[in-house]
């Protein structure tokens, strides 16, 4: 599983890394800078409530993304 | 060395060909098998908007992708520095609009887009009459549509987006264009230099696109020469020519030839010593960890200074952004401005580890590429231009003439 | 002795709902501000919103389960979902049926964020701005204890502490750094008409 983030929408507001330091903190500008997945299993339920806690819906939890080719 | 295909025919100073003289020239349009496909996978032929990506792999993605697709002949070219699309689109927009015409076919496309920086005239105008000209009915119904003069208009996801939202900003891709773009349908963004290449390998074939090319690479290529040269332009050249090559068809670089910037302000500075003897081919140039990208070889001499020319250029990406996310709108201005006050005052060792540390926290965090682009091409410069970042004094200024790249 | 037991137990309930509503559209409106201070995270903000939210619709149920079997108001079940379809005090009522209503709405789409989305659901929340004062007035007009000092007092403070922070809210704007530049890039890459 990873954390996945909507760039676009997210807002820079930064409960996620009030919620999950261990895998998200903020850049200098306040935008979430996210581990390097896979997220480890002990913190799944505090990523679950990061999750759930982002006002505008950035932030989703996903099997982890081949990435794209092109 | 010039190898003339897409550019061969009338002189270029006459305008664009008109279609009875292309027709003459080249033979009535190729009416597309779907072989088509395959001959261009055994062409190797790759895209020229930017990213090399091969064409037929592009093609067949699309394909999959299902029913009705629509074809978006990209000719923004936002890159201020290219000159090629416009050159060709000018010059010969009957061999873009073949090409965009086998892509309709072959892929049975319900829609054809023709996609132009709304600045450049000629290039508007010549397609407008082109596409006037022609009978074919996916060309009749054709339309032209105005790209807004900003760097990442010709983006992928920005043209759709301006097609489907009238706005034309990156948008977050969590699907493919190839699978879901304008109105939701398969959409093919294909650059316009490609469709001309296809335009002719459906006339004569993948052998004959591969007869063409040096040093392994096939085909030709276009390459908009920029900077310190005296006759700078776009040339189009064997695939796998030199740097050193295609900077002799330009008048040569000169003794005091400091560096070149490879593939565009997202490409890469490289130390002229090194760069002279590089390969103008999307695979040689990958080895070395660099790009074709659009094709623009920009030249910078000793008389000039890389790191105002890195702050401007810095400045100018930072300027492009979509302003949809943070890391790219305030992380490319913290660097464009952390350059512009090493390029006024001078640099210290804080103010070069300060780059160095938000290049690597911007990097890979956009919505888009546009950020990653930027960093890269700032971290080129700091590895190139090392010795002028750390000794850059206030003064250096004074001493360039006009020979910085354009 | 019941009648006066529901009775009392509405009016409470009423007066508790109308106070924890209060907070919450503070503690929302704090929340659009990015309302942060040492020791007061930004969860903390959306947490207390969140769950005050779900409180007040245990003390808002209570006051309405209570009114509806009291026999003095008269009232059927069907008075908690039809506005304006009671006999005591028609009008009043059924502003606090649709106040009610509108929190239903509010508070189902909430938890249903995911599914519909942010667009939706963002719509749908700006209805708390009718939803809160439907409720200040339902509470003032439906009689008893309305122009009772300790409840008039009470609706006092909560629609100047509301006032306030609606005001501040407008006058500070959009707190996201990107609305400005975000809007300049745009009108630079509109749409021109097609040739």
């Amino acid at each position: 599983m990873e954390i996945g983030i909507d760039r676009i929408r997210c807002d820079g507001r930064g409960l996620c890394a009030e919620l999950v330091p261990e895998l998200i903190r903020l850049d200098d500008w306040g935008y979430p800078i996210i581990a390097a997945s896979p997220l480890p299993n002990h913190l799944l339920s505090h990523a679950q409530k990061a999750v759930a806690s982002c006002p505008v819906l950035a932030l989703s939890l996903r099997q982890v993304a081949k990435r794209a080719q092109g | 060395m010039s190898r003339l295909r897409l550019l061969a025919g009338p002189d270029l100073s006459l305008g664009p060909e008109r279609l009875r003289a292309h027709v003459e020239r080249l033979g009535p349009p190729p009416v597309p098998g779907h072989a088509l496909i395959d001959s261009l996978e055994k062409s190797g032929l790759t895209g020229r908007g930017g990213a090399s990506f091969s064409v037929a792999r592009k093609w067949r993605s699309v394909a999959r992708h299902g029913e009705s697709p629509v074809i978006i002949v990209n000719g923004a070219e936002g890159e201020p520095q290219s000159l090629k699309d416009r050159v060709l689109m000018s010059t010969r927009p009957h061999l873009v609009l073949d090409g965009a015409l086998v892509a309709a076919r072959t892929l049975k496309a319900s829609q054809v887009i023709v996609y132009v920086g709304e600045d450049h005239r000629e290039a508007w105008a010549a397609m407008a009459g082109a596409l006037a000209e022609r009978p074919e009915p996916e060309l009749r119904r054709a339309r032209l549509v105005a790209a807004p003069p900003r760097y990442v208009a010709g983006e992928s996801s920005a043209a759709v987006n301006l097609l489907d939202n009238s706005v034309a900003s990156p948008t977050s891709k969590p699907q493919d264009p190839h699978e879901s773009g304008v109105g939701g349908a398969p959409t093919l963004v294909q650059n316009v230099e490609s469709l001309a290449q296809v335009a002719l390998i459906a006339r004569h074939g993948a052998e004959w696109f591969r007869s063409a090319g040096r040093r392994g690479a096939v085909g030709t290529v276009l390459i908009t020469v920029a900077g310190a040269v005296p006759s700078p332009g776009v040339v189009e050249v064997e695939a796998g020519t030199t740097v050193r090559e295609v900077l002799d068809m330009a008048g040569g670089a000169g003794p005091a030839a400091r560096a070149v910037l490879i593939g565009g302000y997202f490409g890469a500075w490289v130390d002229f010593t090194v760069a002279q003897d590089l390969a103008l081919e999307a695979a040689a140039l990958r080895e070395h960890g660099l790009g074709l990208g659009c094709g623009v070889v920009g030249v910078i001499s000793s008389r000039g200074c890389g790191v105002c020319e890195t702050a401007r250029i810095m400045r100018y990406l930072a300027g492009e952004s979509s302003a949809q996310c943070g890391p790219c709108f305030f992380g490319l201005r913290a660097l464009a401005d952390a350059c512009g006050r090493i390029a006024d005052k001078g640099a210290n060792a804080d103010d070069l580890a300060r780059l160095h540390r938000w290049a690597k926290d911007v990097r890979g965090r956009g919505a888009c590429r546009h950020p990653d682009g930027a960093v890269m091409f700032l971290q080129s410069a700091l590895q190139t231009f090392a010795p002028e970042f750390s000794m850059h004094p206030a003064h250096w200024r004074a001493n360039v003439g006009a020979s910085g790249v354009a | 002795m019941t009648d006066q037991l529901l009775w009392y137990t509405t009016r409470a309930a009423g007066a508790l709902s109308l106070v924890l509503l209060t907070a919450v559209v503070i503690l929302g409106v704090l929340s659009a501000l990015r309302f942060k201070a040492a020791g007061w995270p930004g969860f903390l903000t959306t947490g207390l919103h969140r769950n005050l939210a779900l409180v007040t619709l245990v003390f808002l149920a209570l006051h309405i389960v209570t009114a509806v079997v009291d026999p003095f108001t008269h009232l059927g079940w069907l008075t908690a979902i039809v506005p304006f379809s009671s006999y005591y005090r028609t009008f009043w009522l059924g502003l606090g049926t649709i106040a009610f209503e509108l929190l239903a709405a509010i508070v189902v789409t909430s938890l249903l964020r995911e599914q519909i989305g942010h667009a939706a659901w963002r719509v749908i929340h700006w209805l708390t701005y009718a939803s809160w004062p439907v409720a200040v007035v339902h509470g003032l007009g439906i009689g008893t204890d309305a122009w009772a000092a300790w409840f008039f007092t009470l609706t006092c403070v909560c629609v100047a502490a509301v006032g306030f922070a609606v005001v501040y809210r407008l006058v500070a704007g959009s707190r996201d750094p990107l609305s400005g530049p975000r809007a300049s890039f745009r009108s630079g890459v509109e749409r021109k008409s097609d040739l």
